[in-house]
């Protein structure tokens, strides 16, 4: 990767275009009336299209993607992307597709979303999905709003709290928040699973219901599920799935078997659509069949959710088919203890014990502090990785461990990337034993440096201005 | 080890307050700030909202984190600290300098209830 | 439960089970691994779930299909739809897609990266989006951008409830009676379930009327008020006195726009807006059914913090290198869970990308004639289409760009007549009127090829 300091808007030259447009064969139109014309003077960049590519390019080399090499980032799932599946969203069949033709002029659109409604039924075990959210939180949102709307159908208008643990993804409390419920946190234990004799005075005719990730943001599975199903249930709750970690239990547990009775699904993890930088995603929310009746009156996007996304999956699950379904969930399993096995030496393992699809350390167990050196952080190890060629870990999350490193490999890595990503994390540890500031000095490799995130966030300079 | 000033009043989430007739002038502590790290933003409210003992009135940020903020005593708020917008650094340049807000004190009784410089020092450990 | 069969003739359903290429374990490196860990089978790996949900039995799929399987699959399944002539609008537009920009968002350094978390190897995305968020700047005229939002009527509704946090206090969000269907229901849903009220301010000739608007301003509760910029009759709306009106009622002024317009029409913060969003797909999207798309929102300076999403500043490294990282971060929900401003965690970055690269391929030039060419293209199909008798013109009178509609004098679905001739056209509003878009893609012997199935209708 090499340090391109341009912007698209330094390369404009007066009078310089990209674009390709047909002649004008119409007669004039009148101008818009003055008053609602714009008035001010339109400052996009001037560039030809060589100019473009180049560009981009040059930007593209200063980005690390799963293409580029191996990328553990806990709870994110990074998987490789098929390229068959990208090749099937771009057909021209589908993309030419305006979202407001009825159903009778696109069957081969309504088959998609039905076969992959069946599909992702016979994954998870819920009933029927609805396909509208275009995110895992607008999936949390969307499942949340069910849930309101349930409760509300029944007249019961007391439920206004949502259990939430104090493991979860950030995007719960929120979720839920903009969802108009009330967050009530509960406690984890000391082997990272929830506290079951805490929730249980927590619960009541308020409880709308619990959101729970199984396994949870730790990797580990939440041993008491049943117990807990069987208590939330008991006072007229319903439980939630946060399906950001589904991949471990791929062909091996389905959450409708667990008890949920809503829960959302991210294809662009668990079903290999690509990130694209953040987005776009798709959040199908799958129900149990007594929720059904719930999904209509919520209206959560534009049209029909992302569908381009949705084709990929679907690709993606015709690949797998019954076949290989169970090897994604075993194989991310494998993966992740393997690292945690190799590892558990060097950085600490809070949790002993078989894991899921990912773990977390609780930083180095020697971090190489001495005299007034301080020891090397989780931030530090974390940059120290990119230098050696791999994606940092998720890092300071979940928020029960102060250094946490949320490492998760799966199932699309070989061995030998395992055992080089292995090598590099015990080099590090070794690294900050002897000298922390080689460590707290990186990266040395990068295209950049450590920027200085104090002065972005106290003067922010969030667009482009002319010198 | 953080700065303590006798004479001012602590609640134990980290403000100091001092009293100036019916005013209450209300900071972060340097224990709180040094806590924080670089801090990037202070939300503060506006002038005339009323504020509880107890309850938040505003946070601080950091590129990383965002604390709450709140009042040890109840009232009207009667002005803010117009400086630390653009300048949220004078906070951890001088904790005890920078007030925040100050607030006309609707039950100065509550000012009992707060920490001496001794109970708060006691509160963080040091 | 019931399995199903894509109908694709299997190639090797009786043979033994071909790998998937995705997965590079071998039998051996799987038995060291589980040396490793020191358990002896992949179930092992398992033995904490409880046995009643270790699921038993094969799973209702279809058996694995090969890669050119599922390309005779997928074709097939394209083959089924419909291939019309679009000329509907009503918030997805089909304009072109230069090839410039599958190609570059197609690269895999772009494609196949998460959030931009480690900026050191992600200054592409931070880059790209600064672009993005900049001439977001530049065609509303606002002062700050964030990362881009899921589609328009969610970037509506999150303007919805940020005009709720904004305002304190107040309980209630306008909309006007002339936004999209599709703005209104999301925002809706998404007012009824976070506690806000929503009142609708009614069209006067077609256009939000400002009177309308005033009284309901008068009952003191308004938050904030959302208006189209052009409207879902095609009609550009003229908001002289809306923004003195709002801010007399200390609510906010919320825009919703068609980005690709606001290079010709008054943009919001030349009408006083306080925000603006709406949806990047007429930036050269394509149609794709409905998605992926990608909201936009632009906001003043003064409500940078209240602002939901993902934000990129410019700040220097070590060297003192220009470099770009995700910003005021204190806002999200990462970092605030439930008190944050939004509970939105990704943007639809790829999108971003495609609507930065069309707006660099087309600069100031081609947007100025993308909007001229389908205005032009608009007018003329409004002028045959009343010469053919057959129509009643709505609002005569007021401007618009590329859409308009009309009163359809005949009998029957004149949807459903063209659509038979091959054109997705006329779709119905609910006010009975029948809507018509033109865009650039649209030649003038389409247009005159429509006007004769009219005419044969």
């Amino acid at each position: 990767m090499k340090y391109y300091d341009k912007l698209v808007f330094e390369l404009s030259q007066e009078g310089r275009t990209g674009f390709s447009l047909p002649v004008n064969k119409f007669p004039s139109a009148p101008e818009v009336p003055a008053g609602l014309r714009r008035e001010s003077a339109l400052n996009l960049p001037q560039v030809s299209e060589p100019d473009v590519v180049r560009h981009y390019t040059n930007l593209s080399q200063m980005n690390f993607g799963v293409d580029t090499g191996f990328y553990p980032l806990g709870s994110c799932t990074m998987k490789y992307n098929p390229k068959i599946n990208e090749e099937m969203a771009a057909l021209p069949g589908f993309n030419c597709l305006h979202p407001l033709m009825k159903d009778e002029l696109v069957p081969g659109v309504k088959k998609v979303y039905e076969e992959m409604n069946k599909a992702l039924a016979a994954i998870t075990g819920m009933h029927t999905f609805t396909f509208a959210p275009c995110a895992g939180a607008h999936g949390e949102l969307t499942g949340l709003m069910i849930m309101r709307q349930y409760h509300l159908n029944r007249g019961d208008l007391a439920r206004t709290k949502v259990i939430v643990p104090d493991s979860a993804h950030g995007t719960n409390p929120a979720s839920a928040a903009v969802a108009g419920l009330e967050v009530v946190e509960v406690k984890s234990l000391e082997n990272g699973r929830i506290d079951v004799e805490a929730l249980k005075p927590l619960l009541g005719p308020d409880i709308a219901g619990i959101m729970m990730t199984n396994p949870n943001t730790l990797g580990l599975f939440e041993t008491q599920i049943e117990e807990i199903a069987s208590l939330v249930h008991g006072v007229g709750g319903l439980l939630y799935y946060d399906g950001a970690n589904m991949n471990p239990l791929m062909g091996v547990v389905r959450p409708g078997d667990m008890g949920f009775d809503i829960m959302h699904l991210n294809l662009h993890k668990t079903f290999s659509t690509p990130h694209g930088g953040g987005g776009p995603g798709s959040g199908p929310v799958g129900v149990a069949k007594h929720l059904e009746s719930c999904i209509p009156a919520i209206k959560v996007s534009g049209f029909h959710g992302n569908f381009g996304v949705i084709l990929r999956a679907y690709a993606y699950i015709l690949s797998l088919g019954k076949d290989h379904l169970q090897k994604v969930g075993q194989y991310a399993v494998l993966g992740a203890n393997y690292i945690k096995e190799c590892l558990k030496d060097k950085y600490k393992l809070p949790i002993e014990g078989v894991c899921k699809h990912e773990f977390v350390f609780d930083g180095l167990i020697n971090d190489g502090a001495h005299d007034d050196v301080p020891g090397a952080t989780t931030l530090d190890v974390a940059k120290r990785l990119l230098d050696y060629g791999f994606h940092a870990p998720t890092i300071y999350f979940p928020l029960l461990f102060h250094q946490a490193l949320m490492i998760e490999p799966t199932e699309t890595e070989s061995k030998e990337t395992l055992d080089a990503f292995i090598e590099v994390m015990r080099k590090i540890a070794d690294e900050a034993a002897q000298d922390p500031n080689i460590l707290h000095e990186a990266p040395h490799n990068t295209p950049i440096s450590r920027p200085d995130e104090t002065t972005a966030a106290r003067n922010p300079i969030l667009k482009y201005q002319e010198n | 080890m953080s700065k303590i000033i006798e004479g001012l009043k602590y609640s134990e989430s980290h403000e100091w307050v001092k009293v100036e007739g019916d005013v209450a002038v209300i900071g972060v502590s340097d224990y709180a700030q040094a806590e924080m790290g670089d801090i990037t933003y202070v939300d503060m409210p506006e002038v005339d909202d009323e504020v509880a003992a107890g309850e938040e009135f505003g946070a601080l940020e950091s590129v990383k984190a965002s604390s709450e903020l709140y009042s040890p005593v109840s009232g009207t708020v009667c002005a803010v600290n117009e400086e630390l917008e653009d300048a949220p650094e004078k906070v951890n340049e001088d904790a005890y300098g920078s007030w925040i807000i100050k607030v006309k004190m609707s039950n100065p009784a509550e000012l009992d209830a707060l920490l001496d410089a001794a109970g708060y020092k006691a509160v963080i450990g040091e | 439960m019931p399995c199903w069969t894509p109908p694709v003739t299997k190639l090797s359903s009786e043979s033994k089970m071909a790998r998937l290429p995705y997965l590079p374990q071998t039998e051996a490196d799987v038995k060291a691994m589980l040396a490793r860990i020191g358990v002896n089978k992949l179930e092992d790996l398992y033995s904490d779930v409880p046995a009643q949900f270790l699921h038993k039995g094969a799973y209702a799929l279809p058996e694995a299909l090969s890669e050119q399987e599922i390309r005779d699959y997928f074709a097939s399944l394209e083959a089924m739809n419909a291939r019309l002539k679009v000329f509907v609008g009503q918030g997805a537009y089909d304009h072109y897609t230069p090839s410039v920009i599958p190609y570059l968002c197609s690269r895999s350094e772009f494609l196949t990266a998460y959030t931009p978390y480690q900026c050191e190897i992600s200054q592409g995305t931070l880059r790209y989006i600064f672009e993005y968020q900049s001439m977001m700047c530049e065609l509303t005229g606002l002062d700050v951008s964030n990362a881009s939002m899921y589609d328009g009527p969610t970037a509506a509704a999150e303007a919805m409830k940020m005009a709720i946090a904004c305002a304190r206090k107040k309980t209630r969000v306008l909309l006007s009676a002339t936004l999209l269907p599709s703005v209104v229901d999301v925002v809706k849903t998404y007012a009824r379930f976070h506690g806000v009220e929503i009142g609708m301010v009614p069209a006067d000739g077609g256009q939000t009327s400002l009177q309308a608007l005033k009284a309901e301003l008068a009952k003191d509760d308004v938050a904030g008020v959302i208006v189209p910029s052009v409207n879902r009759f095609g009609i550009v709306e003229d908001h002289s006195g809306f923004a003195d009106a709002i801010h007399g009622e200390k609510g906010i002024l919320i825009e919703y726009c068609d980005p690709s317009a606001l290079a010709v029409v008054k943009t919001p913060a030349e009408w006083g807006a306080d925000v603006a969003v709406g949806d990047g797909q007429p930036l050269g999207l394509p149609l794709c059914y409905g998605g992926p798309y990608v909201g936009f929102m632009t906001v003043k300076k003064e409500h940078m913090r209240k602002m939901p999403g993902r934000i990129v500043g410019q700040t220097v490294d070590k060297q003192g290198r220009r470099v770009f990282v995700l910003t005021l971060q204190a806002r999200e929900q990462h970092i605030k869970r439930e008190k944050a401003t939004s509970n939105i965690c990704s943007n639809e970055s790829l999108m971003a990308l495609w609507v930065t690269v069309y707006l660099s391929l087309m600069g100031p030039e081609g947007m100025k004639q993308v909007n001229k060419i389908s205005a032009d293209g608009a007018h003329y199909l409004k002028a045959e289409l009343l010469k053919t008798g057959k129509f009643e013109d709505v609002f005569p009178d007021k401007p618009f760009l590329k859409e308009f509609v009309l009163k359809y004098k005949g009998t029957g679905s004149l949807q459903e007549k063209l659509e038979k001739a091959g054109y997705f056209a006329a779709y119905p509003s609910e006010e009975g009127y029948v809507s018509f878009c033109v865009t650039e893609k649209r030649s003038k012997e389409d247009i005159d090829r429509l006007v004769a199935a009219v005419k044969e209708g």
